[in-house]
Order: structure tokens, then C-alpha cells, then sequence
């Protein structure tokens, strides 16, 4: 690092624009955050039902295969051969008996033991392995491993707490609220954002934005000041809760009959796909919940996902949706999900800015490592918020778990 | 449109090349009337499309949504301004039922941001039922299907 503190003081309120671009900084999350006592997303348990399925996925920079035994059990492995670290997996997915990397051949199981070594024995008494060699030292790396909700995490440290208490009670009911029945992946969205992956990591806790990026909701009057709501947060500050609810009393109309702004023009032509058939047993209508480091948990009316955010060197990050619906979806809510899509993804009505905004801090602050941003939107705290939602807590949160981990 | 008596395969190429030039000059409000008023127009990956998932990036079913689109682009949505311009393959075409075409036409979008910056924004096929109505060809659908699994940055602009 070229100053000796590239933070130098405790205040989570303001950013040092350096921790976006710094090269050392990336390496240093590559090993205190990923590879540290961060529980990290990799993919959903319904995109591997069988044994023998797998999926490559990421860790930071690390290469994952998360895979399904024959048991039933999912192991998720370091995807480098032990051989001369070739990638094992260069399929996004597949189904295997075992895992065999092409290079030299060498054979693990769905566990990650080694269990053969192309000419070990060498070719007619020439060559082969040294002698004393022992497979069971040479396996892929195996993580700790744990699902929850049918979402699949794994860890690279042993000092992370285990999974639960990691995430803690509150974000656990609201996990259990999303994912009330066994999940279908509609599909796929990947975005490459031209920005440093904290900077989404933040915007995605940053419920002050809302409205006033995201033009489309006041234009089209779709979030109406009466909604309610508010923001929860773990305990520790690291993960997040920000959602809006539709009064109890009703004095709110439904469905699309609520898509009517002040000015007749922006009303939308065809407003079915702001229909919203309420199914998670509340009138929640938007809700987006994170995991520290890099998982976002949405449901926007009846579009459901989960975002995974991969870094890809300081300057650049990828974005990746599973989009989702329930298994027992029936056509005309799998149509209505198909619409309400709309609203998210790459071309969102309500998502799009997020891809852009990134890049504009970008390209205006490289040039001032040393200046901060100031985020004091509900002053300083780290603590719940209600209805409003006009603070900044959730994000400053964001930034205690980067310095918890990082002791920068 | 004119063209009765016109061979189907160069009424084709001429809808084809009014519909890029329209979204190449940002006459977008136009766009929509390339479409049937039910017509469906949805741009989707090749990832999704081959492995059966029903996802869209943009998924418009009827006019009045991509209107709606169009609106929305141009009264709401924020992005860096950037222009398009299409090269479009020969239509491969053949004819169905009750006089619907269906083509498929593969494309090219270079997109230019106003910084200068050139990219290949979005490369595949275009994927159509094509029909009469009113004297000139529309599309009943239109599925884009894309060759890339990432967007760079975000869509706004209709492909
Ligand atoms: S690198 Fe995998 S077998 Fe040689
Ligand atoms: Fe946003």
C-alpha cells in the first residue's frame, strides 16, 4: 500500500476512495475476506438435485466446484488439479462419476480424494510417481460446507463461526420468509460492471437511493410515500434487511390499479406487470436482504432471485442472477414472474442505474485516493431504521464487516 | 411497407433493415410498430434458451408494453447516452401456415459511447414469426437471442 494507513481513523461514515482501486487492497480482501471468516454464497441446492451433479461457481478469485455426492451430501472443492493446478471442472456444470482432470489425467472422487494418477506406475518399469507417494496428501481442497434454504455456502476458514450464528437470528427468519417452498431456476443474468465490487456491495444496502435514482418508481408512481416498512440489520452490522410493505388497512389499492402517478401520461400502458399476488404469507411487496460478503437475496413483487457479486480484479466486477420461481409455479404465475422481470436484471426498470452508477464513482474518483465519500445519513450509527428508510446505517455496516475482516 | 407481389424473402430484408435503422437512429418511438399489437418481442441468452429456461432480459408481450418501454427510457431510466448501430446477416426463411414467415437472421451491435469507446455490444440472432397485416409485414414475435451469457454494464436500448 503506498501510505502506511490507507485508513486512518475509525470512521465507517467516510470512505478513502482508495480502497476502490488499490491493487494491494484487492489481494489483502482475496485472503482476510474471501479466504477468511466469511461465509459465501456459491449457488442454489435445486441446480444440483443429483448425484453427480455439479457447478462451478467463485469465491473471490478462487476457482469453486460444488458438487453432489453420492450420498446426497454437497461438497464444495477448490477447483485447481493437485497435479500443476489445472482447473479440474471447465464446464459450468455437469454430471460426473468422478472428476478428471485433463491434463495428466489425475482422478478424484466426488470428495476430493485423489484416487488415481495417470502411468503412477510408470510405462514398462520406466517412470512413474516418486516412491512413497501418498495420494490421500493430494486431494482438492475441501471447504467447509453448509446449506441453508436450499442456498449453498462454504467458508475457507476454520475460525468462522458456524453458518447460522454467522448470519444470525433475524436474517435467518427473513431468509425462511423468501424461501417458503422448494425453488425452480427461471434463468440466468450475468452483468459486467465497470466498478469496484464493493461499490454494488454498497448500493445494494444503500436504501436512501431508492427512490431517487431509481426514477422509474415516482414517474410511474409505483412506491407511494404511505407504504411502510423499514431496515433490519445482524447484529454485528454486517448483513442487512431493507423491505416496504403495503398498509394493513387497505387504504392502498392493488395490482395494477396502484400503477396511476399524479400525472396521467406516465401511467403505464400495460400495467400487468405490476400485478402482485401476494404469496409469502404478508403484504411485503420489496424486499432485499445481504449476506456479507457478496449475496443479495431479492423479491420484488413476485420476481424472486438471488445475486451473486464476483470480483474481477479492482476495477471490474460481475453481477450474476439466479432468477427464481417455485416449484410448483403454475402457468400463469411462471408468465406473471416472466413479466415481472421486467423490473430487474440487466435491463430492469428499477435495477438498471444500479449497473451504471458504480462506474460513474468510478471514473470520478480515481484520480482522489486520498478524498472520502460522506455518508452520514442518519449520522453515524449502525442500527435499524423504519419506514423511511432515509439512512445510511445498513451501508456503514458494509463497511464495519470490511474493516472487521480486512484490520485496515 | 409496400411490396405486394414483392418476393417474401426482400420484403423481409427490407423489414429487417427499416427495424435496425430505426433503433440505429434512435427513432425508438417507432419501434414498436414493427410489432403485431399482441406481438411478443424478447431478448434472451443462449445459455437460457439452450438449457430450456424461460427467462428474459427484456420480455415485452404486446406493443403497449414495449411503448411503455420506450416511455420509460426515455422519461426515466438513467444510463450513459450511447448509440447502436446494427449489421444484420441474410434472413434464412420459411414459410408456414397462413402466410407466417419465420426467419432468422443473425446480428452485430457495435455500441459507441459518447466518451468514444467502442465495444461489441451484443452478437446472435434474431428469431421470427412474420405476418401480413394491413398491407405490410409485422413481427409477431421477435425473440433476440444472444450469444453472450454477460451484459456489460446494462440494456436499455432495444436490440
Ligand atoms: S494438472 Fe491436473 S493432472 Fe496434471
Ligand atoms: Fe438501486
Amino acid at each position: 500500500m503506498s501510505t502506511a494507513r490507507p485508513w486512518p481513523d475509525d470512521d465507517v461514515s467516510r470512505v478513502p476512495y482508495r480502497v476502490y482501486t488499490d491493487p494491494d487492497i484487492h489481494a489483502r480482501e482475496q485472503e482476510r475476506i474471501f479466504r477468511g471468516p466469511t461465509w459465501n454464497f456459491l449457488c442454489l441446492e435445486a441446480e444440483i438435485p443429483n448425484p453427480g451433479d455439479y457447478r462451478t461457481s467463485v469465491i473471490g478469485d478462487a476457482p469453486i466446484v460444488v458438487v453432489r455426492g453420492r450420498d446426497g451430501g454437497i461438497a464444495a472443492l477448490v477447483n485447481r488439479c493437485a497435479h500443476k493446478g489445472a482447473l479440474v471442472c471447465y464446464k459450468p456444470r455437469g454430471n460426473v462419476s468422478e472428476f478428471t482432470c485433463v491434463y495428466h489425467n489425475w482422478t478424484y472422487d466426488l470428495d476430493g480424494r485423489l484416487t488415481g494418477v495417470a502411468f503412477r506406475r510408470g510405462v514398462r518399469g520406466e517412470g512413474g510417481m516418486e516412491e512413497g507417494f501418498e495420494p490421500g496428501a493430494h486431494g482438492l481442497r475441501r471447504l467447509r460446507t453448509r446449506t441453508r434454504n436450499g442456498l449453498v455456502f462454504a467458508t475457507f476458514s476454520d475460525e468462522a463461526p458456524d453458518l447460522e450464528t454467522y448470519i444470525g437470528r433475524d436474517m435467518l427468519s427473513a431468509l425462511d420468509r423468501v424461501f417458503v417452498k422448494p425453488v425452480r431456476v427461471l434463468g440466468y443474468h450475468s452483468q459486467v460492471l465497470p466498478n469496484n465490487w464493493k461499490l454494488y456491495a454498497e448500493n445494494t444496502k444503500d436504501s436512501y437511493h431508492a427512490t431517487l435514482l431509481h426514477v422509474f418508481h415516482n414517474t410511474f408512481g409505483i412506491v407511494r410515500f404511505t407504504m411502510g416498512g423499514g431496515i433490519r440489520l445482524s447484529e454485528n452490522g454486517w448483513h442487512h434487511l431493507s423491505f416496504t410493505e403495503r398498509s394493513a388497512d387497505g387504504s392502498e389499492r392493488e395490482g395494477a390499479e396502484a400503477v396511476r402517478s399524479l400525472k396521467e401520461q406516465y401511467a403505464l400502458e400495460d400495467p400487468s406487470l405490476m400485478e402482485h399476488r401476494l404469496e409469502l404469507g404478508d403484504r411485503i411487496t420489496n424486499s432485499i436482504q445481504t449476506i456479507f460478503p457478496t449475496l443479495v437475496v431479492q423479491q420484488i413483487l413476485n420476481a424472486l432471485a438471488v445475486r451473486q457479486l464476483v470480483p474481477r480484479g479492482p476495477g471490474e466486477c460481475e453481477l450474476r442472477w439466479t432468477v427464481l420461481g417455485f416449484e410448483d409455479d403454475d402457468e400463469s404465475l411462471e408468465a406473471l414472474r416472466l413479466k415481472v422481470n421486467n423490473l430487474v436484471g440487466p435491463a430492469g426498470y428499477v435495477s438498471m442505474e444500479d449497473g451504471c452508477i458504480g462506474g460513474f464513482i468510478d471514473t470520478a474518483t480515481r484520480s482522489a485516493p486520498e478524498e472520502r465519500s460522506f455518508m452520514r445519513m442518519g449520522g453515524t450509527a449502525i442500527e435499524p431504521a423504519g419506514a423511511s428508510r432515509v439512512t445510511e446505517a445498513a451501508v456503514r455496516g458494509f463497511w464495519r464487516a470490511w474493516r472487521d475482516c480486512m484490520a485496515l | 411497407m409496400t411490396g405486394a407481389g414483392e418476393a417474401p424473402a426482400a420484403r423481409i430484408a427490407r423489414l429487417n433493415t427499416a427495424y435496425a435503422h430505426a433503433i440505429d437512429d434512435d427513432r425508438l418511438e417507432d419501434w414498436p410498430g414493427f410489432f403485431t399489437d399482441d406481438g411478443l418481442y424478447r431478448i434472451v441468452t443462449r445459455e437460457n434458451r439452450e438449457a430450456g429456461l424461460p427467462l428474459a432480459i427484456v420480455h415485452c408481450d404486446g406493443a403497449a408494453m414495449m411503448r411503455d418501454r420506450v416511455r420509460a427510457m426515455r422519461t426515466a431510466n438513467i444510463f450513459e447516452p450511447h448509440t447502436y448501430c446494427h449489421t444484420l446477416g441474410a434472413a434464412e426463411i420459411a414459410e408456414g401456415e397462413d402466410g407466417i414467415h419465420t426467419a432468422r437472421t443473425n446480428f452485430t451491435v457495435v455500441r459507441t459511447m459518447h466518451s468514444g469507446a467502442m465495444s461489441i455490444f451484443a452478437c446472435g440472432r434474431y428469431l421470427d414469426r412474420i405476418v401480413e397485416a394491413d398491407g405490410a409485414l409485422r413481427f409477431a414475435e421477435r425473440i433476440v437471442v444472444c450469444d453472450s451469457r454477460t451484459v456489460d454494464t446494462l440494456l436499455v436500448v432495444p436490440l
